[in-house]
């Protein structure tokens, strides 16, 4: 018996080299998503880096002028736009998703929670470029005649659009957050008096703080990010805006307005906008997986 | 809501409860009032786009070639398919693969687990159009594919690959320990186990995540218009430069002179979005009937 084990460690049969050469394809596929991420990161940070030095770290992320036919290249009015309107996506998406959320979790019956479950699903299927089309020829009309006389592509919209954008994201996060609070929290706030709504919101609320905080970042990125429908509503001029009505252009838009003609230097520098776009993103991801931690 | 059946009471008994306490009755309306916007705004969309483009759906847009005249989508809707199956083949092994190693394979508290998780997070955070973007200097410039099919299936490969990751870990956990040790108990080797045993029982849960990779792929723009091109014809082969569906309407809006058949193929997106999300939600549930 002994002998037999023996004579089979020398020399492997079939199986065993099977078994093992699968094991190192299947562990080499593992790594391609690791070298995915290390060969975009190479390749956004070596073309990017060396164009900010070009044209100045500060004279990039802080100049409030982007004239690429001068060779001026301050992408500031860019990242203020950016941060507009993520702020007004969550300003609009946030609230009405949580609310939504605590519907879903807490309020509807069965029978509609069969039918708005799906809805929600669908929402979050529609590729963004619907979403763009329809802020194109729903909500832009809509401001224009609110407002009167602008031309109805500004913050406000690019804020609704993107807020409507997030909800499925926030509602389906923050949804499943409210429904992994142990139920306890809910009988213990009733049996102590309170109402229904007051149990949920003070007690079941609270408790599921970590879990909505992450669908809520989930939103933001998935708002900074967002490129071709916010260039559709946004209006794009790389000015530093002044009202919430006045248009702005965001760091994704920026390169897709720009990227199809752009040489040279010029095509260098949206590239470098991508990466600052990029670290933005990197920066919500580390925050987001900070906060799973915490949660776990 | 079980909780509801103890203590039920009647409507007006409710109303009663409500005036003694304005704050409930407030959180209530605006939780309501929330899921009606919500819906509203859904309903919206998907009605307006359908009321203005179902009447737009000529023939003509069905046409095999494009020209400037009929703005034909077949073309883009041929160049979705190629670029649908040309992706999945390139991550849905690649996905499968590395999920069989981290479930079957990697012990408990392999440092390259947790890496490969990190790195899946942080591919699913990027925003499309840095993958356009690297998809661009990397396929585009640096390998010489140009503006091609190819480029812009390798790079939604990339982007689709940490959902399809996901999706088939999960699956692959969801497959009870009993299957594999009545697999090794009867003598088989792990591969023989995963792949004839833990493998079948994962398949609906890996193609929901195959499915919702698909609606990924339908709905991309930015990660394709300096990967693929926005050629609206069908290229010769994968080399060329061709439009998906969604970017032929990118492409329809931004010139600005198309509206009409742009809301046409809203319609045809739409109605692909949701069948796809339709299939995936069916596939999802024939999942946990069978856990349970």
């Amino acid at each position: 018996m002994t002998v037999k084990r023996h004579a089979e460690r020398v020399r492997p049969n079939a199986r065993q080299v099977r078994e093992t050469l699968m094991r190192i394809v299947f562990l080499v596929t593992a790594c391609i998503s690791i070298l995915a991420v290390i060969l975009i990161c190479i390749f956004m940070f070596a073309n990017g880096i060396p164009t900010i030095a070009e044209i100045g770290p500060a004279n990039f992320l802080l100049g409030t002028k982007w004239k690429p036919l001068n060779g001026i290249f301050g992408i500031l009015p860019m990242i203020v736009g950016s941060l507009y309107v993520t702020a007004g996506a969550i300003l609009i998406g946030v609230p009405v998703g949580i609310l939504c959320a605590v519907y879903l979790a807490r309020f509807c019956s069965k029978r509609l929670y069969r039918v708005l479950k799906p809805l929600i699903d669908l929402l979050a299927g529609i590729p963004s470029i619907v979403y763009g089309f329809f802020g194109l020829v729903v909500i832009v009309p809509l401001i224009q005649q609110l407002t009167g006389g602008s031309n109805g592509k500004n913050i406000l919209t690019a804020s609704l659009m993107l807020g409507i954008m997030i909800l499925p994201t926030i509602i389906s996060v923050s949804e499943s957050a409210i429904r992994a609070v142990p139920e306890s929290y809910y009988e213990g706030a009733l049996a102590l008096g309170a109402t229904h709504e007051r149990s949920v919101f003070f007690a079941v609320l609270p408790a599921a703080k970590s879990g909505i905080l992450a669908g809520v970042i989930l939103g933001v990125g998935r708002a900074i990010g967002e490129a071709t429908a916010v260039k559709m509503v946004a209006g794009n001029q790389p000015i530093l805006p002044t009202s919430i009505l006045s248009g702005v252009r965001t760091l994704t838009s920026n390169i897709v307005v720009e990227m199809g003609y752009a040489e040279g230097l010029h095509r260098e520098a949206l590239i470098a906008t991508a990466v600052v776009l990029f670290v933005f993103i990197l920066l919500i991801n580390l925050s987001f997986s900070a906060l799973k931690k915490k949660e776990g | 809501m079980e909780t509801n059946a103890i203590n039920r009471e009647s409507r007006s008994e409710r109303w009663r409860a409500y005036k003694r306490r304005p704050l409930s009755l407030l959180l209530r309306l605006a939780v309501t009032l929330s899921a009606a916007v919500t819906v509203f705004v859904l309903v919206t969309l998907v009605a307006y786009i359908l009321i203005k483009g179902i009447p737009n759906l000529k023939p003509s847009l069905f046409a095999w070639e494009y020209t400037t005249e009929n703005a034909s989508m077949l073309p883009a809707m041929i160049n979705t398919l190629t670029m649908t199956v040309l992706s999945l083949l390139m991550a849905v092994p690649v996905g499968v693969c590395s999920a069989i190693y981290l479930v079957e394979y990697a012990g408990r508290g392999n440092r390259l687990v947790s890496l490969v998780r990190i790195t899946a997070e942080t591919l699913q955070g990027i925003p499309s159009i840095v993958y356009g973007l690297f998809g661009f200097l990397f396929l585009v410039v640096a390998c010489k594919f140009g503006y091609s099919l190819l480029s812009g299936a390798i790079t939604l490969a990339i982007m689709i690959l940490p959902l399809i990751l996901r999706t088939t870990e999960e699956a692959l956990k969801a497959v009870p320990d009993s299957f594999r040790e009545g697999s090794f108990g009867l003598g088989a080797g792990r591969l023989r186990t995963v792949f004839r045993i833990v493998l079948p029982s994962a398949v609906p849960g890996i193609l929901a995540g195959v499915i919702l990779a698909i609606g990924r792929i339908v709905g991309e723009t930015a990660a394709l218009i300096y990967t693929s091109g926005t050629v609206a014809g069908v290229p010769e082969t994968l080399m060329g430069s061709g439009r998906t569906l969604a970017v032929h309407m990118y492409a329809l809006l931004s010139n600005g002179l198309y509206t009409e058949q742009a809301y046409a193929t809203a319609v045809v997106l739409l109605v692909m979005v949701v069948g796809i999300n339709a299939l995936s939600a069916w596939l999802a549930k024939k999942v946990s009937a069978k856990q349970r």
